[in-house]
C-alpha cells in the first residue's frame, strides 16, 4: 500500500485521538499484515467505495474501550454496555471521515458507509491486491489498532484494460 | 471546563435544537454541548427521514444534522427540510468535511458546517454566528443572554 495512502490515516488517528482523549499520542507500530483479520477486542468496520476502495477497522482490547468510552462520556462506563461499541464507532467515523477528508483533498473521490460493530473473530483477510496495513497508536487509554485494507479501483481498472482479452 | 455564556432567543428563551446523528454517542456528545450553551434538545433523530418528520412536529430553532446515516443521508434530508421550511437554521456536523461535501450541503440550504471531532467552542462560535443577524428570518431567535442589539 503506498505511503500517499496510509499517510492521511496516520494523520487523521493522531489528531483525533488527541483531540478527543485529550492527550499525546504516538504511532508505535506499523506493520503490513496478510493473515486473516484476528479482532483484539471491540472492533468498528467502516466500508469505504470509490476511487479506492476497501474497509478499515480500528480495535481496540475491551480494557481500552471500556477506558475510552468512559474518558468521552465523562464518567465511568461499565464493561458491556452499548455504549462501548457505540464510542468504538464513532471514534471509527471521526477517525476514517478525517482521514478521507485528507485523501479528498489529493484528488480522490469516496463513499464512506455508516461504521458497523464486527463481531467476527477472524476473515477479511489482506490480499494482494488489497493489502492490510496495521496500525498501532498508543494513546493515554491504552493502545488503539487501525487495519486498513484497500486497493485503487481505478488503478485496476486502468490495468485490467491494458491487459490483452483471451479469447 | 470552560464555560459559555447562554445562547437565548430573543424572547430570552433556551435556543430549541433537533439533534440528527445515527450515533447513540455523537448525539449523547451533542447534546452535552448544547446543555453547556444554555439550550434545550426538543427532539434526537437517527437519520435523515426522522429528522424530517421530527423537524414538522417541533420546528426546532437549530438542526445539528450528521451527513453519513442509514435510510436517508443528512444532504437529502436538509434539502427536503429546507423545501418546506425556507429558514430553517441547518448545521451540518459530520467528520467527513470536504470541500464538495460541504458545497453540496450549503448549495441545499444548510447554514454551516463543523467537522467532527467537534469542539465545543467551535460549535459554539458557529451557533452564535448562525444564530445572529438574519434579516430574512421571521422571529429570528437572536439574542445571547446579557446582550444588547441595536
Amino acid at each position: 500500500m503506498r505511503m500517499e495512502l496510509i499517510q492521511p490515516f496516520i494523520n487523521a488517528a493522531d489528531a483525533v485521538f488527541a483531540e478527543s482523549l485529550q492527550g499525546p499520542t504516538k504511532i508505535v507500530d506499523l506493520e503490513m499484515d496478510e493473515d486473516a483479520y484476528r479482532r483484539k477486542g471491540v472492533a468498528a468496520l467502516i466500508a469505504i467505495k470509490g476511487d479506492i476502495e476497501g474497509r478499515v477497522i480500528l480495535d481496540l482490547s475491551p480494557e481500552v474501550a471500556i477506558k475510552v468510552a468512559s474518558q468521552l462520556a465523562g464518567t465511568e462506563i461499565e464493561a458491556g454496555e452499548q455504549v462501548v461499541k457505540e464510542t468504538v464507532c464513532e471514534m471509527a467515523n471521526m477517525v476514517i471521515g478525517n482521514s478521507v477528508t485528507l485523501l479528498n483533498d489529493q484528488g480522490f473521490h469516496f463513499k464512506v458507509f455508516p461504521p458497523e460493530v464486527h463481531m467476527d473473530e477472524t476473515g477479511l483477510a489482506g490480499s494482494a491486491d488489497t493489502e492490510a496495513l496495521v496500525i498501532c497508536i498508543e494513546t493515554p487509554c491504552g493502545n488503539i489498532y487501525l487495519n486498513i485494507a484497500m486497493h485503487y479501483l481505478h488503478r485496476r481498472r486502468q490495468e485490467r484494460n491494458a491487459i490483452p482479452a483471451l479469447d | 471546563m470552560k464555560q459559555f455564556a447562554a445562547l437565548l432567543r430573543k424572547d430570552n428563551q433556551p435556543v430549541r435544537y433537533l439533534v440528527v446523528d445515527d450515533s447513540v454517542f455523537a448525539r449523547k456528545n451533542l447534546i452535552k454541548m448544547i446543555e453547556m450553551f444554555g439550550g434545550e434538545v426538543a427532539g434526537e433523530a437517527g437519520d435523515g427521514l426522522t429528522a424530517i418528520a421530527e423537524f414538522n412536529r417541533i420546528s426546532p430553532d437549530i438542526v445539528l444534522m450528521d451527513i453519513t446515516m442509514p435510510q436517508m443521508e443528512g444532504i437529502e434530508a436538509v434539502e427536503r427540510i429546507v423545501r418546506q421550511h425556507a429558514n430553517a437554521r441547518i448545521v451540518m456536523v459530520s467528520s467527513v468535511g470536504y470541500q464538495e461535501n460541504i458545497l453540496a450541503a450549503l448549495q441545499k440550504g444548510a447554514k454551516h458546517f463543523v467537522q467532527k471531532p467537534v469542539k465545543p467552542e467551535v460549535l459554539y462560535e458557529i451557533l452564535r454566528y448562525v444564530l445572529s443577524d438574519d434579516p430574512n428570518a421571521v422571529g429570528a431567535p437572536v439574542a445571547l443572554a446579557g446582550e444588547h442589539r441595536s
